[in-house]
């Protein structure tokens, strides 16, 4: 390509998409800074690093639960804003179950099961850890992922196939009513409080040298990349290499056409629930275990960090849900080193506005489940 | 749709207590409604026709509230006081509610632009009429941050400018983006909005002012900021007080509250503020609703319908689109800004975390009562969503709680369900039920709309027949003596009606 070529070609795109150019610029500008500031010390590496790694861990959890709103989004074409809250329902079935294992015998079965609201027990106190309390946390994971896809399913049959066939915007408008309707039903039920649920000191640290100091890794942070993974891995396979997964691509790209093919549009629609809600609980749990803190709020926090994700990776990509997710998390983490951290997840909603404004389609674009 | 009984108006009320239930229901209550509009019928008769049927509604609405109010409150066994307090109370989220509801009627019902920031604009408002109209920072006052100073009309004048450029802002990039995504754009600039508002980066800032005196041009610089977490005391004067004294009433306000002296025994200055700030806020509601009638029938509105309807058919007709919807956009945000001021503006302190998505919920549920698209609608949504949903579950508790005095409610679920399953007791669970009525409307509101959308997504009185022909365009359907005259839709150019309510296939 003659050099001409490249320039006409450069200020063409600049014509047409101002905005593109805009964001390149400033994100060159901070990849500059961010370099220099490593070569002179400025920004010491290993804190980089462990931004990098908080970040990576923040982006596998918005990840994991982006790729059921990505799905339901893409099939059913609606965006579910009570998403957010099969999260922290999730959360709080799982980590009840945990609190009844680990506790059993030693507190208020009651206060267990309500995991310690208005402060009857601590899990502080009952020693909770991937590995002081292997049992009670691998059977919370799987009653987090077994009850929301219930939650999803329950609510799907009350408050969406009813009007299946209606507007996106009617389901929209639908899943926002779920949503307070689950928040609040589950603040009433666990109580308003947030409280810690993780005994910090009990878990294996493990800190990696990094050229001038550490990058804090605990055993609850390679616990969420081992879930995660495998549960990321188990969904691709699942769309990959059965005739389920094929189905719900087709529908994904092509609702009347994968009807018409003889696809049971239904029962895929509830398979999509099921998996995206399963997902959904699951993540609730590890993002849980990962801060060591519970809130009937979490999930809502965390709803806009996956559009943004979601949206970054393009809607129906489960791997743009992914790359978006990690996208997100470490641009929330990394936004610390220019910007006060009360602002980080403005820094996140700002990447994906821009997103939306520069590429709406998102990185992966189109049908891109395949 | 229900724009074809006649009787429907009066009955605002009993069709949602009854319980937005089903239309089946609806027969009954028609000939209740239908009655009781006759009685009201000899009055309205002297009214113009354009005031009858919509004046009333709202009228009917109104007085429905309040007698349900009042009733109550004899029942409650509350002395005037508290009557009055209650009246004054519910009419100004009535009012405020409406207000709302009308703004985001323009945005969504007029011209499609699904906006779920709606708190951030009124945060926005707010906290700059906050800034300009505080007193100027003192050092050892109470106030941690000062403001300009400026009287208040400027800082209201100021708080509904700056809401409408960030509408401005946020409209330019984001309204050419699909409704879903437009949705998600709000929604995070509101919250955008309250992290910068709880940071403490901004808590306390110098900002320069440019003067022109008779010594000549200069800045000068003051200590003013957002407070961060602990938020902003509202230090100017009774923005009331300011407005009668600025009309030259303070006389006659004083003869008043000596009048409400006699009924009400001690100290009624606060009674008769309350009572006289709801009838200037209801003056502001008929002001959106004017503004908002006009705008509507005006050829500008009607192009703010078309693209509602179809952007592409009005861009093919060669309308500017993109500018009619930033400026719709514009208007509603500047509405919602002066919503906010009026709401929190005598409350004399605001915080960050008054400004959650909720209240944005709230408007939400408020327009799709009434029914997106309508004016009237708009009004009546604000007032039965502020009456009955809003304030009704508190009400409710203190009804419960003088009937069965409560000292020991379980401080949470666990102490409260326990004696239900173990000795079948289920005193306990009610009791935290009552105690939690705050979390526990917000679950009932959750539900209300999920049943709206499902059973009435065109609230009550939404997208009523718009039909541009003069003969019927759908049987059964714009039949002329049932049109209401509301926003003199009858004649205008946007044909008929889109049947399938505020959702329907306008997210392309």
């Amino acid at each position: 390509m003659s050099l001409a070529e490249t320039y006409s070609r450069g200020r063409r795109l600049a014509v047409e998409n101002p905005f593109a150019v805009v964001v390149s610029v400033v994100v060159a500008a901070l990849a500059v800074d961010l370099i220099a500031g490593l070569a002179t010390g400025r920004i010491p590496v290993s804190r980089v690093g462990s931004l990098v790694w908080d970040g990576l861990m923040r982006g596998l959890v918005i990840g994991l639960a982006g790729i059921g709103l990505s799905m339901t989004y893409s099939i059913l074409n609606f965006a579910n804003f009570a998403h957010g809250d099969y999260i922290t329902g999730g959360a709080f079935a799982g980590w009840a179950t945990t609190y009844l294992i680990a506790g059993l015998g030693r507190a208020d079965v009651g206060a267990l099961l309500l995991v310690g609201a208005g402060g009857s027990v601590f899990g502080g106190a009952l020693g909770i850890g991937i590995t002081t309390t292997p049992v009670a946390v691998v059977a919370g994971v799987v009653v987090a992922g077994v009850t929301t896809l219930a939650i999803a399913l329950l609510v799907d049959r009350l408050a969406f196939r009813p009007i299946r066939d209606s507007g996106g915007i009617t389901l929209l408008i639908t899943s926002i009513g779920v949503a307070f309707a689950l928040r609040y039903l589950i603040q009433f039920v666990f109580g308003p409080s947030t409280r810690g649920t993780t005994d910090a000191a009990a878990v294996p640290k493990f800190p990696l040298y990094l050229i001038d100091g550490y990058v804090r890794v605990d055993a609850h942070d390679l616990a969420l990349l081992v879930i995660a993974g495998g549960l990321m891995l188990g969904v691709h396979l699942l769309l990959q290499r059965t005739k389920l997964g094929k189905a719900m691509r087709a529908m994904s790209d092509n609702r009347d056409l994968a009807r018409i093919t003889g696809i049971p549009a239904e029962r895929v629609v509830t398979a999509t629930w099921a998996t995206g809600g399963g997902l959904a609980g699951v993540a609730g749990y590890v993002l849980v275990l990962w801060k060591g803190t519970i809130s009937f709020n979490d999930g809502w926090l965390l709803l806009l960090l996956i559009f943004a994700a979601v949206i970054l990776g393009g809607i129906g990509s489960i791997y743009g849900a992914i790359a978006g997710g990690v996208i997100i998390g470490l641009t929330y983490s990394l936004s610390v080193l220019w910007i006060p951290s009360a602002f980080a997840r403005a820094a996140a909603f700002i990447v994906m506005i821009v997103i939306l404004l520069v590429r709406p389609q998102g990185l992966f674009a189109g049908r891109a489940t395949s | 749709m229900s724009g074809d009984d006649g009787g429907r108006d009066a009955d605002v009320d009993a069709d949602v207590t009854a319980g937005t239930d089903d239309r089946n229901g609806n027969g009954n209550e028609n000939e209740n409604a239908g009655a009781r509009d006759a009685d009201r019928a000899g009055l309205l008769d002297r009214l113009p026709p354009a005031l009858r049927t919509d004046t009333a509604l709202i009228v009917a609405a109104l007085l429905g509230i309040y007698v349900l109010y009042v009733a109550s409150g004899v029942a409650l066994g509350y002395s005037v006081r508290g009557q009055l307090n209650a009246v004054a109370v519910v009419t100004f989220y009535v009012a405020v509610f409406a207000m709302l509801a009308l703004a985001l009627n323009l945005q969504w019902g007029y011209t499609g632009l699904f906006n779920i920031g709606i708190v951030g604009f009124m945060a926005v408002g707010i906290y700059t009429m906050a800034i300009v109209s505080k007193q100027v920072y003192a050092p050892g006052s109470a106030a941690s941050v000062g403001g300009l100073g400026a009287p208040i009309w400027v800082g209201m004048l100021a708080g509904t400018a700056v809401a409408a450029i960030l509408g401005l802002i946020v409209a330019l990039p984001a309204l050419r983006l699909r409704a879903d995504y437009l949705a998600i754009v709000t929604i995070a600039m509101s919250e955008i909005v309250r992290f910068t508002l709880l940071s403490n980066a901004f808590e306390s800032f110098r900002l320069p002012v440019p003067y022109v005196s008779t010594a000549g041009v200069g800045t000068v610089t003051y200590r003013v900021g957002l407070g961060g977490g602990s938020g902003v005391i509202l230090d100017f004067r009774d923005p009331l007080a300011a407005f009668v004294g600025a009309v030259g009433l303070t006389g006659p306000y004083g003869a008043l509250v000596d009048l409400f002296g006699r009924v009400i025994e001690a100290n009624p200055r606060p009674v008769v503020d309350g009572l006289v700030y709801g009838v200037v806020l209801l003056a502001f509601v008929a002001g959106y609703y004017w503004l908002l009638s006009r705008t509507g029938k005006s050829p500008f509105g009607r192009v703010l319908k078309a693209i509602r309807e179809d952007e592409d058919v009005a861009g093919a007709l060669g309308k500017d689109t993109r500018a009619f919807k930033v400026k719709a956009f514009m208007l509603g945000c500047a509405l919602m800004g002066l919503g906010g001021i009026l709401w929190f503006m005598r409350q004399g302190a605001i915080t960050p975390n008054t400004y959650r998505p909720r209240l944005t919920f709230f408007v939400w549920i408020a327009l799709i009562i009434g029914g997106a698209g309508s004016n009237t609608g708009s009004v009546v949504g604000g007032a039965i969503f502020a009456a009955l949903l809003y304030q009704g579950p508190l009400y409710l508790k203190n009804l419960v709680n003088t009937v069965v005095p409560v000292s020991n409610a379980p401080g949470s679920f666990g102490p409260a369900v326990a004696p239900l399953i173990g000795r079948l007791d289920p005193v306990p669970f009610l009791l935290y039920t009552v105690d939690s009525v705050r979390q526990l409307q917000l679950v009932i509101m959750g539900v209300v709309l999920v049943v709206l959308m499902h059973r009435r997504p065109d609230g009550l009185l939404g997208y009523r027949t718009e039909a541009a022909a003069s003969i019927p365009l759908r049987l059964g359907r714009a039949t002329p003596g049932a049109e209401g005259p509301e926003h003199g839709d009858g004649t205008d150019g946007t044909g008929g009606a889109d049947p399938e309510g505020p959702g329907g296939g306008r997210d392309g």
